[in-house]
């Protein structure tokens, strides 16, 4: 396995004329762009990690004239919090890479839409987005973005449960296939991307995709910006290039006496001390939309755990089974458990129903409940049972 | 064609197909739950999972469609624990308290529980965590959401086929649940108590509203005598609650048990539906000569039928402007209750303050029509008790009766006679048919110009219908209409409802007269008939409703002797003042929410 040192990055932030990108990027082919974001190798920043040249390419052959482009900035992953303050500081970056997007795809309209905690920043992004579009009507290109604000429901971040927010209806999953290449928001063909995804694309293009290959490592090329939160003396923003193990991570971020990363966010992988040197933080190992909570010695993994569970309890659309009814039972389970009142045996059959609802569950929610929930009980089961 | 396998065997289906049906067409048996042959695909309850072969996850295979060469397995272990896993899960958030249920041995949770998870329960009971309302506020239906499983089928038929959504989902993870607007009770937001939801639930969530005991109750009161009434579609659905298959008439053997079962008369809504023809038919003929002859502005076209109580609150909720279009004629069965305690009290010599009147209805919005006070013409309530075809089969169990066994027998009488018109309302396009068949007669002395009476063009499960009648030959009475041509329009199914009132707004409505009943099928698909429902099934019933029609001697409302009887010993003539008293109603604008 490749392992890459911690290196701080500054590709995200770094300020460039979007005029002068967004020239080159219009003057190059749409299937030269395309061309241009597969040899990047840059995959979704959301934290699923679909490449997103073939996203567009697969969007981009759809034959229908309406098309769609949508930045996903409903940012609602416990601990993170990096979408945030890209919007606050580069969106001229964000829409930039919404307009490239919607040009390389056949999309002449974009949503942005954006988690309503954020409601407080809409006023400067809207009047960005004015400057933006009148940037883009100098350069002669047709291309209008619209907001659309979240109500606070997590579920809304998953793909298809955005696209039914945007049209106005219960945010819930819909069934897949179709995909939202073929049938995404107003059952057009349409793009969503992540906010730092497009961000990287203005990157990607300005500097040309070789540079950006050469960041990170065979299956996570690039680098990625980090929520980084919990037990650390410098919680905050970083940038970091891809490939780095926990242990380095730890070295770089803990407090000394970190005892385990929890990477991904509640819906991500709990890393013990003992993995630390052995995890990849990166598809290789543990991909992540950019949480990375770390906790020390004084922490309650249970408490953790609890914490995630009751979250997903309430955070579940409710519409599938596995999901709505394996969420409860996952939290009344463990606190059966922890009370003494099932046995502690009783996590193995817990165990096996994460893994039902992983597989079983309608979308991404359910079937990554598990992931925090087997990691930590395996890792920790003694805090989970005393 | 698309070609795949499902466990090993091949098969070709066309694209669009999904995982399945392709198994379905190879006899391989999925359970199912949330899914329903008249709905939209949901992919919620997940029981459907099977695997497929490269797939990260295993699939829901209602709403998986078949691509080229894809091997699915229906019965891996993996499938296996999964769909355990998730019934277990269903069962522990459900009130399973199933010897008590209404529902017990025809709830299909129950019956997968008894596949896949018979024995202890794997998880934590749920239940006692929540508090769950029972909603007893509709006359119609019980909506109890400890025995929910949030499969979300009411949902779907609410807006799909109804275009209603009284109830829609609310809140989210552990609190989602099925609600009305703003929380508030069944009877009091938009919902129609058509029961189409209860037809479609797969558990004791919803289910009618039952007055068996009630029923009971009266039969063995000495000082009561108790009739009863039944629809025309009771008699070719109730078979499918006694064993038999959809689209057996039974209506000799319904006739000789409801009189085992104690009713003191057994009469025949049949009669009211005739008696129905002639009062709707003179409005529709009487609003043509004033708005033709007279020239009178007031009277509005299209006029609109009456019969179904589901559609007049629908109307009531979302058309109201359009309340003047309606046939001011009660349904049947409210005709039937406003004689039954009048006409037949007084020719019986019975006192009408002992009569207990009784219908059996295909319908759950029956039970609401006989609860609106407009509803007490006779000084009494009109209708106590209707009961659904579903509770009268409990009855007819309930008494010990050997159905298949039993001999057939004949309607008593007065108020027993029926013709094949009346017969026929219970299916969709009925009713016009029926009004066609005595109208046209009215109007130029022979009978309609069509095939042995039989109107076709207004028949079958096309969602929206429509028809010309070119009227020649008018008697002197009637020669403002000589060479007219009568437009009527038929919708089944609210949602087709909708579109013909929509165009009705636009005022792009080119109708005359146009009948609608709330339920998919008429009828015969009605709230309250035995479940399970499909198009096929409904189609067997309409079936058997045209051929008890072929077989009656009399098919012409106007025919009908007890209704000749009646208009001469005691309304006088149709839309007479009396038969206005009694048999005429008026409506109310409701809220659109």
């Amino acid at each position: 396995m490749e392992n890459k040192v911690l290196n701080k990055v500054g590709l995200i932030f770094e300020n460039v004329d979007p005029k002068e990108v967004l020239t080159k990027a219009f003057n190059m082919s749409k299937d030269e762009v395309i061309q241009q974001v597969l040899d990047s190798g840059l995959k979704g920043r959301g934290g699923a990690g679909f490449p997103t040249g073939l996203k567009w390419k697969f969007t981009a052959a759809e034959k229908d004239p309406e098309k769609y482009i949508v930045c996903n900035a409903d940012e609602g992953e416990p601990g993170t919090f990096k979408d945030r303050e890209i919007l606050d500081r580069v969106a001229y970056k964000v829409y930039g890479g919404m307009a490239i997007a919607g040009r390389t795809i056949g999309a002449k309209e974009g949503y942005v839409y954006l988690r309503g905690e954020y409601k407080f920043l809409l006023p400067k992004l809207m009047k960005e987005l004015d400057d933006f579009h009148k940037m883009i009507d100098e350069i002669g290109y047709d291309f209008r973005i619209h907001y659309r604000l979240g109500s606070g429901a997590y579920i809304c971040g998953e793909e298809s449960a955005l696209f039914e927010s945007i049209e106005g209806f219960r945010g819930e999953p819909r069934n897949k296939p179709p995909y939202p290449t073929t049938s995404g928001v107003f059952s057009k063909p349409t793009s969503i991307n992540n906010v730092e995804t497009l961000v990287t694309v203005m990157m990607i293009i300005k500097d040309g995709a070789e540079s950006y290959f050469k960041l990170g490592t065979k299956d996570s090329r690039g680098s990625k910006v980090f929520s980084i939160s919990g037990d650390t003396p410098t919680p905050g923003i970083f940038e970091l290039e891809l490939g780095m193990s926990v242990q380095q991570f730890v070295d770089e971020f803990g407090d000394g006496d970190t005892k385990a990363v929890q990477v991904g966010g509640a819906s991500g992988f709990c890393v013990p001390r003992k993995k630390f040197t052995e995890t990849i933080i990166g598809f290789e190992g543990v991909p992540t939309g950019g949480s990375m909570k770390l906790f020390n010695s004084s922490r309650s993994m249970y408490n953790v755990l609890h914490n995630y569970l009751d979250f997903f309890t309430e955070e579940s659309c409710g519409q599938c089974t596995p999901c709505r009814v394996g969420c409860q039972q996952l939290l009344k389970g463990v606190e059966k458990v922890k009370k003494g009142e099932s046995k502690s045996t009783y996590l193995n059959e817990l165990v096996k129903l994460a893994e039902t609802m992983k597989i079983a569950s309608k979308c991404g929610l359910g079937q990554s409940v598990g992931n925090a929930f087997r990691t930590i009980v395996e890792n920790f089961r003694e805090e989970i049972i005393y | 064609m698309i070609n795949l396998t499902i466990n090993d065997q091949k098969v070709a289906v066309p694209a669009g197909t999904t995982v399945l049906e392709a198994a379905k067409s190879l006899k391989i048996n999925i359970p199912t739950l949330c899914n329903h042959p008249d709905l939209c695909v949901a992919g919620n309850c997940r029981v459907c999972v099977v695997e497929q072969k490269g797939a990260r996850t295993l699939v829901a295979s209602c709403a998986t469609p078949v691509s080229e060469g894809m091997e699915i397995n229906t019965n891996t272990l993996k499938v296996r624990n999964a769909r355990r896993h998730i019934v277990e899960l269903l069962l522990s958030e459900h009130r399973s308290d199933c010897t008590k249920c209404y529902k017990n041995t025809k709830c299909e949770l129950q019956a997968l529980a008894n596949e896949f998870a018979f024995g202890d329960n794997i998880f934590l009971d749920l239940v006692e965590d929540h508090s769950y309302t029972i909603d007893r506020s509709s006359p119609s239906f019980v909506k109890d959401d400890s025995k929910c499983i949030r499969c979300q089928r009411c949902v779907r038929t609410c807006s799909e086929l109804q275009y209603i959504s009284a109830i829609a989902v609310a809140n989210k993870g552990a609190h989602q649940k099925i609600s009305s607007f703003h929380d508030r009770p069944m009877s009091h937001v938009i919902c129609t108590n058509c029961g189409q939801c209860v037809a479609r639930c797969p558990t004791g969530a919803l289910t009618e509203k039952t007055y068996i005991d009630q029923v009971w109750d009266a039969i063995y009161d000495p000082d009561k005598y108790v009739i009863v009434q039944t629809a025309p579609a009771v008699r070719v659905a109730l078979g499918e609650d006694l064993g038999y298959d959809p689209g057996e008439r039974v209506t000799g053997k319904m006739v000789n048990a409801l009189r085992q079962i104690g009713f003191d008369s057994v009469l025949d809504t049949d009669f009211s539906a005739d008696l129905t023809i002639m009062e709707e038919g003179t409005e529709l003929l009487t609003r043509l000569k004033k708005a033709l002859v007279d020239k009178d502005a007031s009277i509005k076209f299209p006029m609109f039928t009456s019969c179904s109580p589901g559609w007049i609150k629908f109307i009531e909720h979302k058309y109201p402007e359009f309340l003047p279009n309606l046939s001011t004629c009660k349904s049947p069965q409210q005709m039937f209750g406003a004689l039954a305690k009048t006409f037949y009290a007084e020719k019986k010599k019975i006192d009408p303050a002992k009569v207990v009147s009784v219908s059996i209805m295909p319908c759950t919005a029956k039970k609401y029509e006989a609860d609106r006070p407009e509803m007490r013409a006779s000084g009494y309530k009109d209708i106590d008790f209707v009961l659904t075809t579903r509770e009268l089969a409990v009855m007819i169990k309930q008494a010990g009766l050997d159905f298949r066994n039993l001999e057939s027998a004949g309607y008593d009488n007065i108020m027993g006679d029926s013709t094949g018109a009346a017969v026929i309302f219970g299916a969709t396009g009925g009713v016009m048919e029926a009004a066609l068949r005595t109208a046209y007669e009215i109007v130029t002395g022979r009978e309609v110009p069509f095939n042995n009476l039989n109107i076709t063009p207004v028949r079958g499960l096309e969602g929206v219908k429509e028809a010309t009648v070119k009227i020649e030959g008018c008697t002197d009475d009637w020669k403002f209409l000589e060479g007219a041509e009568l437009k009527v329009a038929i919708a089944h199914g609210l949602v087709n409802a909708n579109k013909l009132m929509a165009e009705v707004r636009e005022g792009k409505s080119p109708y005359h007269f146009i009948e609608i009943m709330a339920c998919p099928g008429g009828c015969i698909g009605g709230g309250g008939q035995p479940i399970p429902t499909s198009k096929e099934i409904r189609q067997n019933r309409i079936n058997a409703i045209y051929s008890e029609d072929e077989n009656m001697v009399l098919r012409k409302s106007h025919d009908n002797p007890d209704v000749i009887a009646l208009y001469k010993e005691f309304l006088g003539k149709p839309n007479s003042h009396k038969a206005h008293e009694l048999l005429h109603t008026h409506y109310v604008e409701r809220d659109n929410f």
